[in-house]
């Protein structure tokens, strides 16, 4: 008998080398935890009942590109969309035998933060099932933590693997931009979009990490990327861990929170860790203003293509314009018409300047502000979401309530950095995420910093009413 | 009444021969089959992402450099947004502000001095797809049943060379585009041919009467596929605008068709694209830093410039024949001919008539010269003949005039008898003063020699005969 909800991917793949287990009994017994719990869930927005990899199953989020698998990015635009060619994360993971399970749901072109902005109904929490997920990679996130998937792929813009990751108990990380590939990433905002790892542990992160990160010859953004290294270390001595005021006292923090972020930094001290305070006062003061003139305005360039014209859905007209004017009313949900507009505007002659063009000057000031930080710390960590998973409904009719779930995870994004998020406790019977901040390509600190914590913390990742 | 002088700005369109397209691996070909040269990337499918062809910017700076222009340090690619069914992302990408060549100038000679075009920029940009409208009477948009979409030519490299007011006749606006399009050829980065499409130029129009300082009103002239067409379109809008001046109007912005028939401009009915093109820097892309041992390689490849090798010229030649010879690109001939012993006024004249043709030129300088110097004893299409052969084998000057020469009085006479013999009635009908029937009796004894006499020995012969 398998225990999905704990069997790590690690273990998975020890199992899979020792023959204790084939990949076609690993994949039904996720088969079977997806027939029990996504019928609540709802996960996943199309399942894989065949691979030709036998390896450790997968889910990948539904902005990744995957050959004769429909991708929709949670968009009725791109219903029934096959895409012909696979991104360079599935190849990538399909040349290391991951075989995969299915295309998990999201929020609308990534713009959310709980999986209600999807055209095909929102995920829920497998914590509180009345509670979202966040978002928008809700469903990768979801399906891990509910043992109906090992682990999964999200994309990160905002917050959208660190935020999830933390309202479910899982591990997430964005990535250094230009670590890890985005060819055949459905695209919302270019200058920030990021795949990254979802997963039950730190060292399943890195693993993970490892098999899709690295230069791609199909996305000139992409570097070279240092040897990812498996964290073994027990302790923290010799890093240095700074915690910037303004990430950790922002308005919005819930109590609880607050008290489960502070005794994962008291744990810091305790393993060995250098502790001291910084300040970030820019970067979190405009930090949230920039990111909503700078993706916005991508996503306006970036979901110009959506016209009906060579795939996907279609509204038949007289003319072209009037065909595309129905086709695009028709596809996009509010949340991407909202951003189209703001966007077009923000770009427009005349705003470019004050709008764009600041946003970017602003984007250099965090960048520095973070550096500034980094001269003096290896780490930085705050908590990843303000709050615990909220309500099903709750801000779905608050567009400015949503967008403050990210506050916290968008300034290291806007700066390019990588962030990892762990479970560090329980608030009111949900789990609450610490954010953990590095310079580019600090990825191995992260690791190391993150496995070190999850030990001495002992979260119990599967969720209490699954137990 | 005022002197009006014409004031011309050029914008010129250069299609590149790279083997593949600008941001895929397509070929850079022509095809009669539709939609067979496109990938996700040129289709622009959701999450593909464009890679840079780095031929295609080497290609511009050369380009740039052969122009004279500032080669930037730092050079982007940026989105040009505007809707329309041929431009598959909604945007094209191309370069705004921070292009990769500026600030250049191109002398073109005059036989009344020097001008000198300065060069604003010359930037990489990529093509629009082909959209073929069915059903129409005009083949355009208007009164279309419907319309198809070719992307063969979509995403092929295209340079944007565009020019100060430095121009101020049709005149020099041809000659400009002559030697900028043989500047093109010789630098081996496009055939820059007009008929199809791989040379088109726009030009901006206004006129001023010689006292002033300040620019009038543009207007901007298209649909000119021709040299000549470019020219006669500019002088036919500079008529119109004098008129319009003088008549007390005011000549309005606009854009204008050049009609060859009726040899009139005419306003563009619709409005194709949006004034406001939402630029910003293309994120997907990494800015182009040239290195500077390729500039100096660059610099070291280009060819002498074609005032200058007019200059050198007008001394041999006259002024005339000298921009002919460069701009045809038959100057190397003249060259070639001049290097083994004929005087310049012969060597140009033969390598703009009887040798334009002709390409590549034989080898064997010193045989070329033995047998142009022959060559009134020889017919235009016997020379060519002879000069096609040639590529089989060496070009022998004794094997091509024993065969094709029959120059001798004394073989020809009995010949010319012989004609005239055969032909009583026409004998004495010139007699009777039908002076026309010389060139009969002269075409029939060419006739008899195969082409191969001299018509103007012949025609002295039979004059004498005829007496």
């Amino acid at each position: 008998m398998i225990d999905t909800l704990r069997l790590t991917a690690e273990k998975a793949k020890g199992m899979l080398e020792r023959k204790e287990v084939s990949g076609a009994e690993l994949r039904a017994a996720y088969r079977e935890a997806i027939d029990a719990r996504d019928g609540e869930l709802h996960c996943f927005l199309t399942l894989v009942d065949e691979d030709e990899s036998d390896g450790v199953p997968i889910a990948l989020k539904d902005v990744i590109s995957t050959k004769g698998i429909q991708t929709t990015a949670g968009s009725r635009i791109l219903e029934g969309y096959v895409p012909v060619f696979d991104s360079t994360v599935a190849e990538r993971c399909k040349a290391a035998g991951l075989q995969l399970l299915g295309k998990t749901n999201t929020d609308e072109f990534a713009m959310g933060s709980s999986t209600e902005n999807s055209a095909f109904g929102p995920s829920k929490n497998p914590w509180d099932p009345t509670r979202v997920p966040g978002g928008s990679g809700g469903g990768s996130a979801a399906a891990v933590s509910a043992g109906m998937a090992p682990w999964a792929l999200g994309s990160d813009t905002g917050g959208s693997i660190k935020q999830p990751s933390s309202l479910c108990g899982n591990v997430g990380l964005r990535p250094t931009y230009g670590t890890v590939s985005r060819f055949g990433i459905v695209a919302f905002a270019s200058s920030l979009d990021q795949v990254g790892p979802v997963t039950k542990t730190v060292r399943d992160n890195a693993l993970l990490y490892g098999i899709i990160s690295g230069r791609d010859e199909c996305d000139s953004t992409t570097v070279d990327v240092p040897h990812v290294e498996l964290p073994e270390s027990d302790d923290l001595r010799g890093l240095r861990v700074g915690v910037p005021k303004e990430l950790n006292e922002a308005e919005g923090i819930e109590p609880g929170v607050t008290e489960a972020v502070r005794r994962a930094i008291d744990l810091c001290s305790e393993l060995g860790a250098e502790v001291g305070e910084c300040e970030l006062p820019r970067s979190v003061e405009y930090g949230l203003a920039c990111y909503y003139l700078v993706a916005p305005a991508e996503a306006s360039s970036n979901l110009a293509r959506y016209d009906g014209v060579r795939y996907a859905l279609r509204r038949e007209a007289d003319g072209y314009y009037e065909m595309v004017s129905r086709t695009r009313d028709a596809g996009f949900g509010d949340e991407p018409k909202r951003r189209i507009m703001l966007g077009t505007y923000a770009l427009s002659a005349g705003y470019y300047e004050a709008y764009y063009g600041q946003a970017q000057k602003v984007r250099t000031v965090i960048s520095r502000e973070f550096a500034a930080a980094f001269e003096r710390f290896d780490v930085l960590v705050s908590p990843t979401s303000p709050t615990v998973a909220f309500k099903l409904g709750e801000k779905s009719d608050n567009p400015l309530a949503m967008y403050l779930a990210d506050v916290l995870t968008i300034p290291p994004n806007m700066a390019g950095l990588p962030g990892l998020s762990i479970p560090c406790g329980l608030s009111g019977g949900l789990p609450v995420g610490l954010q953990l901040i590095g310079p580019q390509f600090s990825e191995n600190t992260l690791f190391r910093a993150g496995h070190a914590l999850e030990r001495a913390i002992g979260f119990d990742v599967v969720p209490e009413r699954l137990r | 009444m005022a002197e009006w002088e014409p004031v011309v700005g050029l914008e010129i369109h250069v299609q590149l021969k790279t083997r593949t397209k600008m941001f895929c691996r397509c070929a850079n070909a022509y095809a009669t089959e539709p939609n067979t040269h496109t990938c996700p990337v040129c289709l622009a499918f959701p999450g593909a992402l464009p890679t840079p062809n780095e031929t295609a910017i080497e290609w511009t700076l050369k380009l740039g450099l052969a122009l004279g222009c500032d080669i930037a340090p730092r050079a982007l690619f940026h989105r040009k947004h505007y809707p329309y069914p041929d431009l598959p992302k909604g945007y094209q990408i191309s370069q705004y502000d921070e292009p990769l060549c500026v600030n250049g100038s191109f002398v073109v000679p005059g036989d009344d001095g020097d001008l000198e075009v300065g060069i604003v920029r010359a930037h990489l940009e990529e093509d629009a797809a082909k959209t073929i409208h069915v059903g129409g009477a005009t083949g355009r948009i208007v009164g279309a049943a419907h319309s198809n979409i070719d992307f063969n030519r979509g995403g092929t490299p295209l340079v944007e060379i565009v020019t100060r007011p430095d121009i101020h006749s049709p005149e020099q606006a041809r000659r400009f585009l002559q030697l900028l399009r043989q500047t093109i050829v010789e630098l081996g980065i496009s055939d820059a041919e007009m008929e199809k499409g791989q040379l088109r130029a726009d030009a901006n129009v206004s006129v001023r009467e010689r006292s002033e300082a300040g620019y009038r009103t543009r207007t901007e002239l298209k649909n000119m596929n021709s040299f000549s067409h470019i020219a006669r379109g500019i002088d036919a809008e500079v008529r119109r605008q004098i008129a319009t001046w003088e008549s007390g109007g005011q000549v309005v912005q606009q854009t204008l068709d050049y009609e060859v028939k009726s040899d009139t401009v005419t306003p563009r009915r619709r409005k194709e694209e949006a004034d406001d093109y939402r630029y910003f820097p293309e994120p997907d892309l990494v800015p182009i830093e040239p290195d500077a041992d390729l500039l100096e390689r660059l610099r070291a490849e280009l060819p002498e410039s074609p005032g200058t090798r007019i200059r050198a010229l007008v001394a041999d030649v006259g002024f005339d024949q000298a921009v002919d010879l460069v701009a045809t690109g038959n100057e190397h001939k003249a060259r070639l001919l001049v290097e083994n012993g004929l005087d310049w006024p012969t060597a140009a004249n033969v390598a703009m008539n009887q040798l334009a043709a002709i390409d590549p030129l034989p080898e064997n300088g010193p045989a070329l010269v033995a047998i142009i110097e022959q060559r009134d004893a020889i017919t235009r299409e016997a020379l060519m003949a002879s000069f096609a052969d040639s590529a089989a084998g060496p070009l022998d000057a004794e094997a091509v005039l024993a065969e094709q020469v029959v120059a001798d009085t004394s073989e020809l006479e009995p010949l010319v008898e012989r004609v005239l013999a055969d032909s009583p009635g026409q004998v004495a009908a010139y007699k009777g003063g039908k002076q026309g029937l010389l060139g009969y009796f002269v075409g029939q004894v060419m006739k008899e020699t195969q082409g191969k006499a001299d018509p103007r020995v012949v025609n002295e012969l039979v004059r004498t005969k005829l007496g």
